[in-house]
């Protein structure tokens, strides 16, 4: 058996494994997790990753979960272009720095947003106060600001004129809310950086791993098994 | 001007930075950012790190937040012994997998234990609601049983038979709720090992040196500045849900 990635696109962490994979002609075999019907929480999937997190990697007896330890992981195992995280001692801490950032500043905030946006309202049948709404949007707002700030300056790119792990994980993470049909990209920075990573990535493959993304306010989530439900809704009190 | 790091001891990424540099001999001119003095938040600082945070470290005309991406920088540029971030494919992804579990994990659960437990009520006299701080302590224990069933295992550190960065940031920050006075490690005798482990490793006199603000914490008288006060409670709402 070859290397197998975890993974259920609806996360931002697994597009970021997805996208790295694909674009680096990386041979892997998909298995796939649906969040939505909680099999992450699987006694199978337990086995692979106690955390009951996505994205996992397996490569024969290896097992590995976070997505950031996994990028590197696959960008040194199959000696992935330089660009991605670059040998030069400052550009490669560039790329730490973010990586490091994003956990708390990007990636929870904009899940935050799709959650409250979309989510929520659609297990629960409950709306968000909109107070709460006003505060999750705040917080993304001024994180953003330090993203085109300190991250992105005036360069293409967050290492300078290429692309790295580094602006595609910030991407995926920043893409979470369009599944609550909100857009974050307003500014004509951060419209101009994201078009250019998307190009760089190359659309086909991106808007592929996004699709599943995208077509979450389609989902019937009547058909949420009733134990998941209730485990979704014990989780999301944190969010109300 | 060589490598200057600025640190509050009081936080514990400062700590495994200044524990790193020390325990390698990196020179280095200490600068002192007191956090609860708020003085993370002047105009002189945001040049240094404009996410206003510590620790932060100025190299010439380069600049760098984030003590992970520190750690890994000063590890690589003073080319310090492997096993701190080793070589090694499946080695250096356990680091990597644990450095980046921690932010959202054990980081945040250690932090509100010592800020619900001692410094909110102590220093800033605002008491936490028992069953805020009840339910804080519950989730640092699931994080403490996760640290010593899903990393350390058998094992004699957290990735392996050799303490690595992941080692420091890990106990760096299990020091936080110790100030408060949580005994962590007296129920669990596999991370106390671990603990002792890791400390002969770093040297008591270095580890000791390392601690020695937040250890004194619990003694602080409370904090009178009305203005002061205000400030820190509104930055540190966030510590209260």
């Amino acid at each position: 058996m070859g290397l197998e990635l975890y993974m259920d696109l609806l996360s931002a962490p697994c597009r970021a494994v997805y996208i790295f994979a694909k674009k680096n002609d990386i041979p892997f075999e998909f298995q796939f997790v649906d969040l939505l019907k909680g099999h992450h929480h699987s006694k199978e999937y337990i086995e692979i990753n106690p955390l009951r997190k996505l994205p996992s990697l397996r490569d024969g007896k290896f097992v590995l979960s976070e997505s950031v330890a996994i990028l590197f992981y696959l960008c040194r195992k199959y000696s992935a272009p330089s660009h991605w995280y670059p040998p030069d001692l400052h550009m490669r801490a560039r790329v730490d720095e973010f990586m490091a950032w994003q956990h708390t500043a990007i990636q929870l905030p904009m899940n935050k947003i799709l959650w409250i946006k979309l989510l929520i309202p659609m297990i629960t049948g409950e709306e968000v106060p909109a107070e709460k709404m006003e505060r999750a949007m705040e917080e993304v707002k001024k994180n953003l600001q330090q993203f085109e700030e300190k991250f992105l300056q005036d360069k293409m790119f967050i290492t300078g004129d290429h692309i790295s792990l580094a602006d595609l994980v910030a991407l995926v993470e920043m893409m979470q809310p369009m599944g609550g049909n909100h857009n974050v990209f307003l500014s004509s920075k951060l419209a101009e950086w994201r078009m250019r990573v998307e190009l760089a990535i190359g659309s086909s493959l991106f808007w592929e791993a996004h699709d599943r993304l995208v077509n979450l306010p389609n989902w019937d989530s009547s058909t949420l098994d009733p134990m998941i439900k209730k485990r979704m809704s014990e989780f999301l009190q944190k969010y109300k | 001007m060589g490598l200057e790091l600025y640190l509050d001891l009081m936080s514990q990424p400062c700590r495994a930075v200044y524990i790193f540099a020390k325990k390698n001999d990196i020179p280095f001119q200490l600068r002192t950012i007191e956090l609860l003095k708020g003085q993370h938040y002047t105009d002189d600082f945001a040049q240094v790190n404009p996410l206003r945070k510590v620790p932060a470290l100025k190299d010439g005309d380069f600049n760098l937040a984030e003590s992970v991406a520190i750690l890994l920088y000063l590890s690589r540029k003073y080319k310090a012994p492997d096993h701190w971030y080793p070589q090694d494919l499946q080695a250096r992804a356990r680091v990597d997998e644990y450095l980046s579990w921690q932010h959202t994990a054990l980081r945040n659960c250690c932090t509100r234990a010592m800020w619900q437990k001692m410094m909110f009520p102590k220093y800033l006299g605002h008491s936490v609601p028992p069953e805020m701080l009840a339910a804080t302590l519950a989730e640092l224990d699931r994080c403490l049983q996760m640290l010593e069933d899903k990393f350390l295992r058998d094992q004699a550190y957290l990735t392996g038979s050799c303490i690595s960065v992941a080692d420091l940031v890990a106990i760096t920050e299990l020091m936080h709720p110790v100030s408060a006075g949580c005994k962590i490690f007296e129920s669990r005798p596999k991370l106390e090992a671990w603990r002792q482990r890791v400390e002969a490793a770093v040297g008591e006199k270095l580890f000791q040196e390392a601690h020695a603000v937040v250890l004194k914490a619990k003694d602080m008288p409370p904090l009178m500045d009305p203005t002061l006060k205000k400030n820190l409670m509104l930055s540190l709402q966030y510590l209260l849900h």
